[in-house]
């Protein structure tokens, strides 16, 4: 009896360290494959070279790095204000019956698979901004569009429950002070619920900077700096799926150090978001 | 400035952003809805029992998508196999087995990372590790273990808020009827908390069943029906992406695609109504 | 102990009824798990698996002609171990073939250093086609047009005889096959424009053309279908008779890639490709094979 508890004890601690078992796992093998890149380039030249050509080695991936932070900003813009303004609706406007259906409606479609947003991207949204915008269609743009749409139900489900969370006495209270329905969500259950707007939009960008096989689909992968919003454009994540399955040598390690980089971006972002996060709270 | 205006023009700002805010609900459901419906209707036309049972042909441009059903299935029941006892023992750690310290922490701040760790890397890490390093090949299995290792977090976070709403009163009165405390977490916590861990664990075979980039590194894209768990396969969202891109078979890929899409959602779906029946009965008992 | 007889703080009604079988199933998937992970360390399941089952894997080029090659020779020999077709690129086949993971190898580019161990069979050659969308006027162009285009010097089809548009260059990515080869045919040193839209596949940069009345690709020969236009290089027309005769010159190897041991159904697969009937089969298909 005695040992059964503690052998299912020693059992339980072991599991509990498999997620970071897993971690150091990813860390060890991507840092191992990819560091010599590092030594070989150079890290600043490798992460501030606008000159991607595996074949004549020159690579610095400072493209994609712009690629990445410009297609994911883009997708901010387009999906923050509407998720967040339908999840406001939801939550403050709509008869509790709409929301009712509305809500699990969104959280169902969290579920369609990122090839499938690529695939409309490229058959529905990339004719359309080149016949109408000019240039190739594959662009900014319409990364940002394809992703912004893919961030919707996470932007809309957890801000949605930030909202819900507020206590209904603060809305009460404005209102009984005179103060109109959006005086009431604009000066107090917005700034109230505002950590949990913020995770959720915290965890639509990580999201959307992570996509691969959507953005490879609209965005173009040229190696360029964009400079407009309709200039084809690449991606981190697409920079090392693109190119994983031909390169050898020096050129694959690169796309590990790739790897190393998006990595070390991510967890900077997720540091950041939890120490804004947890000082917004107090 | 009056408060006569003040409130005029007040009521003019409100009319404006709840006309706003029922614009941007009524965009956001559209357009999702709308592709949902899209691929729906373009995909209706190829889907019968022919096209669900039978293998492809010609790279898929002819015949059917049974072996990346099959694929997908068992793919999606391994990964989910696999991460549900490291899953749930990790959150059955946190809550019964440790106190908040350091070491818990470690595995928090382990769990979480693994969570914001794009699909892509958990690709690449598949092919080097499971694939090469453990010589697995392309197979379901490296597939399943690196899906495993993509969701675990999901699995993770959810039965613990699963196990955390288990009443302490629960466990007082085990401990105090002289139940160990494996006895505690097996007949009375992980009872009540199993509809919690059941939803999350069936949230995470959603991801599972959509992912595309961790898969098409470790799975592989074999069109043959696979014989064991050690052969590779070629999932649903693979299998479509091939499809589309190369331009094989566009009908065929919509046909895929809708399949892929009811799957998600009746596994979507699932979740929501034990999630609702759970509710319910929280409202009955209070 | 007294393990199923405790009593439960929860009503009987109230507790769900698979929660016993997954309570029973529990400490089994705990056991399963740990079963799993030291079978994992301890006997390594090699590629070799499920009846001998064979793995090819590499490039995507390749890759659909091979996809034939192994239907066709699972229906004549049902008998025989079943063939495995994978992606990944030439190089992930490489380096498959190396470590074991497969047993034969597909490139479409000349081995790398690291590759020079393995044994080389030529299954066929495959064409590259220049491709336009089918309403372009340009009919044809010559290789340094084509280079011009390519490294973003011509940036209007007015240039080559076209309608006053923009070009859109469609490339594939750098290390792929059809791209070293491109680079290597018409390229001649110089680099594709950075600007150059990139595409993972060839049947993806047809997708792109096909779309895009101002846009130029390059593919197999083989994947050439209505949706785009393949044009004169040189004056010469892409066609199979023109690759056999030597005036149509952009042309690349595609090749399996074993290590020196291989296995007796590995060997009867390579044979079937290298008969007439394989052989055949990829002319067929658009490839260009010598027994014609």
């Amino acid at each position: 009896m005695r040992n059964k508890e503690k052998l299912v004890e020693i059992l339980l601690t072991l599991i509990g360290l498999s997620s970071v078992t897993v971690l150091g796992l990813i860390i060890l093998f991507i840092f191992k494959e990819g560091l010599p890149a590092f030594a070989q380039v150079g890290l600043w030249q490798f992460v501030t070279g606008t000159r991607w050509s595996p074949g004549k080695n020159l690579l610095g991936i400072l493209p994609m790095i712009a690629g990445s932070f410009v297609v994911t900003a883009g997708a901010l813009v387009v999906g923050l204000p509407l998720g967040l303004g339908c999840a406001i609706y939801l939550s403050e406007f709509a008869t509790a019956k709409t929301a009712a259906i509305l809500k699990p409606t969104i959280e169902l479609l969290a579920g369609i698979p990122s090839v499938v947003f690529g695939f409309i991207g490229l058959t529905l949204m990339v004719p359309f901004i080149r016949n109408f915008f000019g240039g190739p269609g594959f662009s900014v743009l319409a990364s940002a569009l394809v992703l912004g749409i893919m961030i919707l139900p996470t932007m809309v489900s957890v801000s949605y429950d930030a909202l819900r969370a507020v206590p209904p006495v603060y809305r009460e209270g404005m209102l009984a002070l005179g103060s109109t329905d959006w005086q009431a969500v604009k000066m107090v259950v917005l700034p109230a619920a505002r950590p949990g707007i913020l995770a959720a939009a915290i965890l639509a960008m990580g999201r959307a900077i992570g996509e691969t096989m959507a953005v490879i689909m609209v965005a173009g992968n040229s190696t360029i700096i964009p400079t407009s919003f309709l200039d084809p454009v690449r991606t981190l994540t697409s920079n090392i799926a693109l190119e994983m399955g031909y390169a050898t040598g020096l050129h694959r390690q690169a796309l590990f150090a790739t790897g190393v980089v998006l990595f070390v971006i991510i967890s900077i972002l997720n540091l950041t978001a939890r120490v804004v996060v947890r000082g917004k709270t107090r | 400035m009056n408060a006569y205006t003040t409130s005029h023009r007040s009521k003019k700002e409100d009319r404006i952003m709840l006309a706003l805010l029922r614009l941007s609900a009524f965009l956001a459901v559209a357009i999702l809805v709308f592709i949902v419906g899209y691929i729906m209707v373009q995909g209706f036309p190829v889907l019968n029992l022919g096209f669900l049972l039978s293998s492809p042909t010609k790279m898929g441009r002819e015949g059917g998508i049974l072996p990346s059903i099959v694929g997908t299935v068992v793919l999606t029941l391994l990964s989910a196999a696999i991460a549900t006892p490291l899953g749930v023992g990790t959150a059955i750690f946190l809550t019964e087995y440790t106190r908040e310290g350091t070491f818990s922490k470690v595995i928090r701040f382990g769990t979480e990372s693994l969570a914001g760790i794009p699909s892509i890397i958990f690709g690449l890490f598949g092919f080097l590790f499971f694939v090469i390093r453990l010589n697995m090949g392309w197979s379901i299995l490296s597939g399943a273990l690196t899906l495993a290792s993509m969701i675990l977090p999901t699995v993770v976070r959810t039965s613990e808020e699963a196990i955390r709403t288990v009443p302490d009163v629960y466990r007082e009165i085990s401990f105090a009827l002289g139940g160990s405390r494996w006895q505690t977490v097996t007949s009375v916590v992980l009872p009540s908390a199993l509809p919690g861990i059941v939803t999350g664990i069936i949230l995470a075979i959603g991801r599972a069943v959509g992912e595309t980039a961790a898969v098409i590194f470790t799975a592989g894209s074999s069109l043959r029906l696979p014989q064991s768990i050690f052969d590779p396969v070629r999932t649903l969202p693979v299998h479509f992406y091939i499809l589309a891109r190369e331009g094989i078979s566009i009908e065929n890929a919509y046909g895929t695609a809708a399949v892929l899409m009811i799957a998600v959602l009746l596994v979507n779906v699932s979740a929501y109504l034990i999630i609702n029946r759970v509710a319910a009965r929280r409202l009955e008992r209070r | 102990m007294i393990y199923s007889s405790k009593p439960v703080p929860t009503k009987p009604e109230q507790r769900p009824q698979a929660g016993r079988y997954f309570l029973r199933a529990f400490p089994v998937l705990i056991f399963i798990m740990i079963a799993l992970s030291a079978m994992l360390s301890g006997c390594r399941p090699r590629a070799q698996t499920a009846r001998g089952s064979i793995t090819v894997a590499g490039s995507t080029s390749v890759q659909p002609f091979a996809e034939m090659l192994a239907e066709e020779y699972a229906g004549r020999f049902p008998e025989r171990p079943p063939i495995n077709i994978q992606g990944g690129g030439s190089s992930a086949g490489g380096r498959a073939v190396l470590t074991g993971a497969a047993q034969i190898g597909m490139l479409s580019r000349q081995p790398a250093e690291a590759e020079k161990e393995l044994t080389v069979i030529t299954i066929a050659h495959d064409a590259l086609a220049v491709v336009v969308h089918p309403q372009n006027p340009v009919h044809g162009l010559s290789s340094d047009q084509i280079r011009a285009i390519f490294a973003g010097r011509f940036s209007n089809w007015s240039t080559v005889g076209g309608t006053s548009e923009r070009i859109h260059v469609i490339s594939r990515e750098e290390g792929s096959g059809t791209r070293t080869a491109f680079d290597e045919l018409i390229m001649a040193g110089s680099n594709v424009a950075a600007r150059a839209i990139v595409q993972d596949s060839n049947g993806a940069v047809r997708e792109a053309v096909a779309q895009d009345k101002n846009a130029i690709g390059y593919i197999s020969l083989g994947l050439v279908d209505n949706r785009v236009k393949a044009i004169e290089v040189d004056n010469v027309k892409p066609t199979l008779a023109n690759c056999r005769a030597g005036t149509y010159t952009l042309i690349r190897p595609f090749l399996f890639v074993t290590k020196e041991k291989l296995s007796a159904s590995g060997q009867a697969f390579i044979n079937f490709v290298l008969s007439d009937d394989g052989q055949n089969l990829l002319a067929e298909e658009g490839l260009v094979t010598d027994n014609q």
